[in-house]
């Protein structure tokens, strides 16, 4: 649980404190000193919010607790988070918390980003670090543009996209980040919306809850460049025939009494259907813990972009060994068998001979 | 009936093959007997870039250069006495540097007309008169192996494998080296066949004693183990020596170690060799890319880890933007760079010493980073310990360059005793330190390091990043004289280091005006060259830089001393560069870029002209029978 130390400090000692008074912090004890910088409006107010109203339920003392994040709006989060954190470069928080987490497996390390941090520049590290199942809990913020740098279209902006950089409309294909993380092979992927606390407070827990490598793509609004690119699912007028609430266990329904539906056609693809029409058992019981990624796959296909009826809630979240344990567990079998590694004797390896 | 046996003071041996031929093994095997009868030895091996080029093609042809002496040498040699053909593609591209009169011992089996065909031979070399320059003996290597062993039930093929073992054997008894340890060496690596360890054991032996029976030798050698200090030895290649040290460093520090590598020539090898110490602690990441090698090592040093990440140039040129991040969190990071030879994916396989600037400059920004080269493959350990201190000291990526050839060549070491090895003291942020307050980029006034809070202490919650911070408090700033103290600082810092280092060292000669100055791996060729020149008359003093960012203390100082400085290096100039812009000091410049190491005889050459118009040239001959290396006397 500890890191190994430098000679002569205090800091192990200091980590293995009780940790009683973490029990009792409060969202308050999760604020930086640091003034919010983000514009008025946007839709990271809210997610910082509830992350921070969220981590006192986590039981785990402030100094345990990482957030490394890259370049972008979103990005700036750990400066406003009273834990320990890092601002790193465009792309790489994945790669560098990676390293933490692999290193330090006391910590629990949380990965801020956006969808041009994670899904453009920082693409490799994502999928990798997804793959690998290493211990983090990654927040992307989808605003599905580049707000930093003023406005231009994202891996995620939709096709024919007006912008800065797209004056006749974006040629580019959108990414479909829910997608990406299951073809990535993540364990655990999710996806809520900034505006609504409880939903993102329950997601969060569930990433909390999750061992390995937790993926939540965080529909955000950008007031500024992309306003109300999520409206569809946020409006009181549309919200109920656009958000799907996938709950494990339960028939996937949504709509105004929860008139639709979601079932499997016969060539393998969810479709949206009307409860009346095929009936109740004719639906999709969403099974998160199902070990396939195919039927979380094909959810993820129902929308692209919030652009009619989308899936929010846990898509997957199976149990696969953590990248972290299965290296700790390699060093503990190396010392067992072969004992403590013996520096001098290890010089002494191989043929030596000696000269007087 | 006992040949008579030659006394020599040194020897170079060339085993020359195709790629899948074993010549690595068979020049390993041979410097491994060699180290253990106690000559003093430098290695080099010389292999293709391809795993396996078409057999019998020139590309797929693969080297091994092995020089050994009864007295302390520091090249692998500049031309083989011997050479080792194992085929017509292998003579063709070796034969150039055999002196003539040099001896070639070549398989004539392999001397068909397809393979001289491949190699590009319209005629047959045994036979149209082109060698008769050289001793050559003509020697059916293949059909004297299968002979040997026509009682092993193996199959034809692995029979004919085994003909490089023919080969060591005969060289072995040519040059009276013991056998005991490659017996032992083939019973255990073919331990899970152990009909093809037969089969290796009876070659090998059969080339022993076809040595001893042929007419085609008349005599054997003998070189006569060399004085080298006491203690206990062994042969170490430079990537296994920088892995050591890199442990040891752990060890000093009481880190753990954290390697984040992508596998890349020539420093895979230190990946696996990490691979194999997790009893160290010591974890190892293959990441998916270079970017995300280094990052995680930064991630792992932000945790508290020795951080390390192993790469060559084209690596380091994508780790650069992690590398200035490095440089603004302040945090300690290891970035090794075995060199090769450039632009892009250039020569792999080959070395070169061209990344000089791209370490110390090539980052946005003002991106200070201290920078040390090893010199010889043993060096590599201590230079990856005196890395780790100064990155763990002062809180600062380090780069170390080794290159291509001090990774694969090898010599022999003393190994230290541990106590010999000093402690490297590291000391955690453990309170706050500005009132109640943990300020992150409040300095130590004597080093400039800034402290050092992992995540798990109490209290000391803090936030780090790439954007400008506040002096002190770490907090973001914008502030332009804030911004340019920070600059100054980070630059301080770094040239501060220069207080904490040893003097440059000259090894000086009396009324010497000249002084060749190297870093790297040509500290070899250029002694060799220096013994060469003084032994010739000529005055001359060297000196060598470990340390390339900052300098040592008084490096201007040596530099005023001298009225011409010669830098030769295996690139256009760049330190070069680096002592004309810091000293004003119009140093004179050495250059070639040909993927291999100087050669001691062109280096004394390229010297004796700087001498001459000094005045400083050779005298009358005073020395001329001192022993000097590269001049072929054999």
């Amino acid at each position: 649980m500890s890191v190994t130390n430098g000679n002569g400090n205090g800091a192990v000692k200091a980590a293995e404190r009780p940790t009683g008074a973490a029990m009792k912090l409060t969202a308050k004890d999760f604020k930086s000193d640091q003034e919010v910088r983000w514009c008025p409006g946007c839709g990271d107010y809210a997610i910082l919010s509830a992350v921070q109203g969220f981590m006192p339920s986590l039981g785990i003392p402030r100094e345990r607790i990482v957030f490394i994040s890259g370049i972008g709006c979103s990005s700036r989060f750990p400066y406003y988070m009273n834990t320990y954190g890092m601002h790193s470069i465009h792309g790489r928080a994945p790669a560098i918390a990676s390293g933490l987490s692999v290193s330090r497996p006391d910590l629990s390390v949380w990965v801020i980003t956006g969808d041009g941090d994670a899904l453009s520049i920082g693409g490799n590290h994502l999928i990798h670090a997804l793959r690998r199942n290493v211990n983090l809990k990654i927040l992307l913020f989808n605003n599905q543009i580049y707000g930093l740098t003023k406005g231009q279209y994202s891996p995620t902006s939709e096709l024919g996209k007006i912008t800065k950089s797209t004056p006749m409309g974006s040629v580019d294909y959108p990414f479909n980040p829910v997608s990406v993380a299951l073809g990535a092979e993540a364990s655990f992927v999710a996806r809520s919306i900034d505006s609504d606390r409880r939903h993102l407070t329950e997601v969060l827990t569930a990433a909390a809850n999750h061992k390995g490598s937790a993926f939540i793509e965080i529909y955000q609004n950008c007031n500024i460049f992309n306003d109300g690119a999520f409206d569809l699912l946020k409006e009181p007028d549309s919200r109920d025939d656009n958000q799907i609430r996938l709950r494990h266990g339960e028939p996937i329904r949504f709509g105004a009494a929860g008139g639709r539906g979601v079932r499997l056609t016969g060539e393998g693809r969810a479709e949206l259907v009307d409860v009346a029409e095929v009936g109740e058992d004719a639906l999709l019981r969403h099974d998160a813990h199902r070990q396939d990624p195919s039927l979380a796959f094909m959810l993820s296909r129902l929308s692209h972009g919030a652009d009619g009826p989308t899936p929010i809630g846990v898509f997957r979240d199976v149990e696969r060994p953590v990248y972290d344990e299965l290296l700790a567990g390699q060093l503990e079998r190396a010392t067992a068998k072969q004992g403590e590694g013996d520096l001098d004797k290890l010089l002494h390896s191989g043929d030596t001979w000696e000269l007087t | 009936m006992t040949k008579p046996v030659q006394v020599l003071d040194r020897v170079i041996i060339r085993f020359a093959g195709d790629s899948g031929d074993g010549m690595q093994l068979t020049g390993d095997r041979f410097t491994s007997e060699t180290a253990a009868f106690g000559n003093d030895l430098s290695t080099l091996p010389d292999f293709p870039a391809e795993i396996r080029a078409p057999a019998g093609s020139l590309p797929g042809v693969s080297g091994f250069q092995l020089h050994f002496a009864d007295h302390d040498i520091l090249t692998p040699g500049d031309a083989p006495n011997v050479l080792v053909a194992m085929n017509p593609a292998a003579l063709k591209v070796n034969l150039r540097d055999l002196p003539k009169g040099g001896s070639l011992i070549v398989n004539t089996d392999a001397f068909t007309s397809r393979n001289l065909e491949k190699a590009g031979y319209t005629a047959d070399p045994l036979h149209d008169g082109s060698l008769t320059d050289y001793q050559v003996h003509a020697i059916p290597l293949t059909t004297l192996t299968l002979e040997a062993l026509k009682d092993v039930e193996i199959s034809k093929k692995e029979a004919e494998r085994a003909k490089n073992m023919f080969a060591l054997g005969l060289m072995s008894w040519l040059y009276s080296r013991p056998i005991e340890g490659t017996v032992a060496f083939l019973e255990k690596k073919f331990a899970a066949r152990p009909v093809l360890a037969k089969a290796n054991v009876a070659a090998f032996k059969a080339g022993y004693h076809f040595g001893e029976t042929t007419e085609a030798f008349s005599v054997s050698y003998e070189i006569k183990p060399a004085k080298l200090p006491p203690g206990t030895y062994r042969r170490i290649s430079g990537n296994l020596a920088l892995s050591y040290g890199l442990l040891a460093a752990s060890r000093l520090s009481g880190l753990p170690l954290f390697l984040g590598a992508y596998p890349i020539t020539p420093a895979s090898d230190i990946l696996h060799e990490m691979s194999k110490h997790k009893n160290f602690g010591a974890r190892t990441f293959q990441a998916e890319d270079e970017i995300a090698a280094v990052g995680a090592a930064l991630g792992a040093s932000f945790g508290g880890s020795l951080a390390v990440c192993t790469s060559s140039g084209p690596g380091i040129a994508l780790k650069a933007e992690t590398m200035g991040l490095a440089v603004a969190l302040e945090l300690p990071l290891m970035v090794v760079d075995i060199q090769r030879g450039g632009p892009s994916t250039g020569l792999p396989t080959k070395t070169e010493q061209s990344d000089l600037l791209q370490v110390m400059f090539g980052r946005n920004g003002e991106a200070p980073i201290p920078v040390l080269a090893a010199a010889t493959p043993a060096d590599c350990f201590h230079t990856a310990i005196e890395a780790a201190r100064i990155a763990l000291t002062y809180r600062t990526p380090v780069v170390v360059l080794t290159d291509g050839y001090l990774a694969n060549g090898s010599e022999p070491w003393r190994i230290p005793s541990l106590d010999e090895l000093d402690e490297i003291p590291v000391e955690f942020a453990t309170e706050p330190n500005h009132e109640d307050e943990y300020w992150p980029y409040l300095r130590d006034p004597e080093t400039l390091a800034r402290p050092w809070a992992l995540p798990g202490t109490p209290g000391l919650e803090h936030r780090i990043g790439g954007l400008e911070k506040a002096d002190g408090t770490g907090n973001i700033s914008y502030d332009p004289e804030n911004h340019d103290k920070m600059v100054h600082l980070r630059a301080a810092k770094v040239a501060g280091i220069a207080r904490d280092l040893p003097p440059l060292q000259v090894d000086d000669q009396e009324g010497a005006r000249l002084l060749v100055l190297g870093w790297g791996s040509t500290y070899g060729p250029i002694g060799a060259a220096v013994r060469q020149v003084r032994a010739r008359g000529g005055k001359v003093a060297q000196a060598h830089l470990r340390h390339l960012n900052p300098f040592p203390p008084n490096t201007g100082e040596v530099l005023s001393r001298y009225d011409r400085v010669l830098v030769p290096e295996m690139n256009m100039g760049q330190l070069r560069k680096l002592l004309r812009a810091e000293f004003l000091v119009d140093v004179a410049g050495y250059n070639r870029v040909r993927g291999l190491p100087f050669k001691a005889d062109e280096l004394a050459a390229a010297i004796e002209p700087h001498l001459e118009e000094l005045g400083d040239g050779e005298d009358d001959g005073a020395g001329l029978t001192a022993l000097t290396e590269g001049a072929n006397h054999r």
